[in-house]
């Protein structure tokens, strides 16, 4: 059972998408999304899931929502086994747990107006109405920083960051305690990231929220998160704390995509040693055999082949997956 | 200094008349660019950045867009030729010859109906006049120039047999198979995952070594460039806000856009999480012609002149243009 501030426990979670093929659209393999992830998000944390494309972060995300029934393992909330209760009970739990997209486009119903949008899951789970209503979702503007007069306009009315507020205001409507942003503010311009940001984070202090975030700009997931899980091919390959993730990288990957992220420095720039990866992300239909990523690992060895390198503890707070990388002590 | 400068713009304007109003996207762009230098060109979305290379290279569609003042010179061995007044047939010459490019997304900048090979081949027989056996033989030489593996069976392969980083490979196969002056590229490496936007910036950087083009590198992000370019030029409502050598910019910006745009990025090697400072606002609304300074609105520094007037491009130090009327440094406003 979880420890008492743990908020949400992940536990060997797949996720699995068939592919299916001949006349009978029979499954002949499967895209392995997610390929057992564990983790713990404690209460009050911002856990920053990153990785590049295709390494399965979203559907982690997605998965550990129920928004999409996981293939295999377990995810608890609060204590309770999210993996085993029935629609119904999970409708129940919805409310405290949430989301913000990522393309604010096409999350918010372009019909509806604003104040319609933000206060819909107050009607859906029936919890207000009327004047009671319209004063939650003008007090849910004033939080995410709107003016809220703006609750008759429409979502076409409002740019990339306004939408991205309108979305996150939506999402604290029912006052969640876990909620999941995926990929937030890639969308948006880097003046507008800043603010989008800082109001994560203020909101964050303000209400106790626990965050998942999602993202693949290493720069801003440091930025935002007390704790990093870097993926890559469906697989978790390190996680620890923030600082600890930069100052001591332990596996082959976190140390190449660290070195890859530019930093705004010339004089840094200019001094700065480059791991080149060679080639790209093999496909996560086909991934290599061992390692996921023995094929383009430059210190790997002949056990990296092979062998599926177990994912455990190597320091305080510090997981890695590496056959490379021995336990302290 | 000292190099000579290959392209020249001057006072560059373009607007698209669109069913909605009128577009001001460009509103008057003046740089220069030196023989085999490297100038980024950084904007957010909206900011013309796109627009201005485009207005150059004759690109802009053509209704609803125009490019309606200003001059581009190039400079080559040929002599001299205002970009902007050549017939599309010289400007065809050019483009793909003397000037290559790279665009953000490879998979619709390519013919999903023609190999890789067929593909690099087309620009070298249109421009400097091969044949099919030399051509062949140039693009072999290409592919392994540009990081491809198995040069000899990726040229029978077709676009969409390749990764994204491939197909950025052929792009830029493609941009320099005729050895040009300048290769522009656009947000080359915003569609790839950050590992192989490393691979692509190194590749850059080798071939600028190699063949000593002169690079226009189009882009939103501060970070690729403070590693890659040698001037930078600030864009903000289809103007420039400021231009400067890559060291300048980023230890002492001028323009309170580029301060703010520096302090807005979270930085990889700081440990500290303090607040980002984020700039207040929007980016304005184009459709709106401006009679003063695009980023009055946003700015923490704006007094009643910036309301009144545009701000020119002055020079403030060597090689150092901004177009602002408050001195940062003095904590006042210029002198009128």
């Amino acid at each position: 059972m979880p420890e008492k501030d743990v908020l949400v426990r992940v536990v060997e979670l797949r996720k699995f998408f068939p592919i299916t093929g001949g006349l009978l659209g029979r499954p002949v393999g499967a895209v392995k999304a997610v390929d057992g992830v564990s983790f713990d998000i404690r209460q009050g944390e911002t856990l920053g899931l990153v990785g590049e494309s295709g390494c399965g972060k979203s559907t982690t995300g997605r998965a550990v929502l129920q928004l999409q029934k996981p293939t295999s393992g377990q995810v608890f909330f609060e204590d309770v086994e999210l993996t085993k209760l029935s629609r119904e009970g999970l409708r129940r739990l919805r409310p405290k747990m949430q989301m913000i997209f990522q393309d604010s486009y096409a999350s918010l119903n372009p019909r509806h107006s604003v104040g319609k949008i933000i206060g819909e899951p107050l009607v859906i789970h029936g919890l207000m109405k009327g004047k009671e209503l319209e004063e939650r979702v003008a007090e849910l503007l004033k939080l995410v920083g709107m003016n809220p007069a703006y609750m008759r306009r429409f979502p076409h009315e409002f740019s990339g960051g306004q939408r991205q507020r309108i979305g996150i205001a939506r999402a604290l409507s029912l006052n969640p305690r876990f909620v999941v942003c995926d990929e937030p503010i890639s969308a948006l311009d880097v003046s507008i990231q800043a603010q989008v940001v800082n109001l994560l984070h203020n909101l964050q202090e303000q209400l106790g929220l626990t965050y998942l975030f999602i993202a693949h700009d290493l720069s801003m997931v440091k930025h935002i998160s007390h704790r990093i899980a870097v993926m890559y091919l469906g697989k978790v390959m390190e996680l620890c704390d923030r600082n600890a993730l930069f100052d001591d990288p332990l596996h082959p990957y976190t140390q190449s995509l660290i070195s890859a992220v530019p930093v705004p420095s010339p004089k840094v720039e200019r001094v700065r040693q480059r791991i080149i990866l060679r080639g790209e992300v093999p496909s996560p239909a086909n991934p290599p055999k061992g390692c996921v990523f023995s094929t383009r690992c430059p210190v790997a060895i002949d056990e990296c082949f092979e062998i599926v390198p177990e994912y455990r503890q190597v320091g305080a707070r510090h997981s890695v997956a590496c056959h490379l990388v021995k336990p302290d002590g | 200094m000292g190099r000579p400068i290959v392209l020249q713009v001057k006072d560059l304007v373009t607007k698209f008349y669109t069913l909605d109003g009128v577009v001001h996207a460009v509103n008057g762009v003046t740089f220069d660019l030196e023989e085999g230098e490297t100038l980024a060109i950084v904007g957010e979305s909206g900011s013309g950045k796109s627009v201005t290379m485009l207005s150059i290279l004759g690109l802009i569609p053509s209704p609803p867009g125009k490019v309606e003042e200003g001059e581009a010179l190039f400079f080559s061995e040929d002599g001299q030729g205002n970009l902007l007044k050549m017939s599309p047939a010289e400007l065809r010459e050019v483009r793909g010859g003397q000037i290559g490019f790279v665009f953000q997304d490879p998979m619709s900048s390519l013919n999903p109906i023609l190999t890789v090979g067929e593909q690099i081949a087309e620009s070298m027989t249109k421009h400097v006049n091969m044949t099919h056996e030399q051509a062949r033989s140039r693009v072999l030489e290409l592919l392994s120039k540009v990081g491809i593996p198995d040069p000899e069976l990726r040229f029978n392969n077709y676009p969409h047999q390749l990764s994204g980083g491939m197909r950025q490979r052929v792009m830029i196969a493609i941009a320099i198979a005729c050895s040009p002056e300048i290769v522009v590229a656009d947000e080359p490496t915003t569609a790839l995952d950050v590992t192989v936007q490393a691979q692509i910036v190194d590749l850059f950087k080798r071939l600028r070594d190699i063949m000593g083009m002169a690079i226009v590198w189009i882009t939103h992000d501060l970070g690729v460039v403070a590693g890659l370019a040698e001037r930078v030029l600030v864009m903000y409502g289809g103007r420039v806000a400021e231009i400067a050598l890559v060291d300048d910019l980023y230890e002492r910006p001028l323009h309170p856009y580029t301060h703010g745009l520096l302090g807005a990025l979270p930085r990889l090697d700081s440990r500290e999480s303090k607040q980002l400072a984020s700039i207040k606002g929007t980016p304005p609304d184009l459709m709106i012609p401006l009679k003063h300074c695009p980023f009055a609105w946003r700015c923490d520094y704006a007094f009643d002149r910036c309301w009144e007037e545009i701000p020119p491009l002055i020079t403030v130090s060597v090689r150092h243009q901004i177009a602002c009327f408050y001195d940062m440094e003095g904590g006042r406003p210029r002198d009128a």
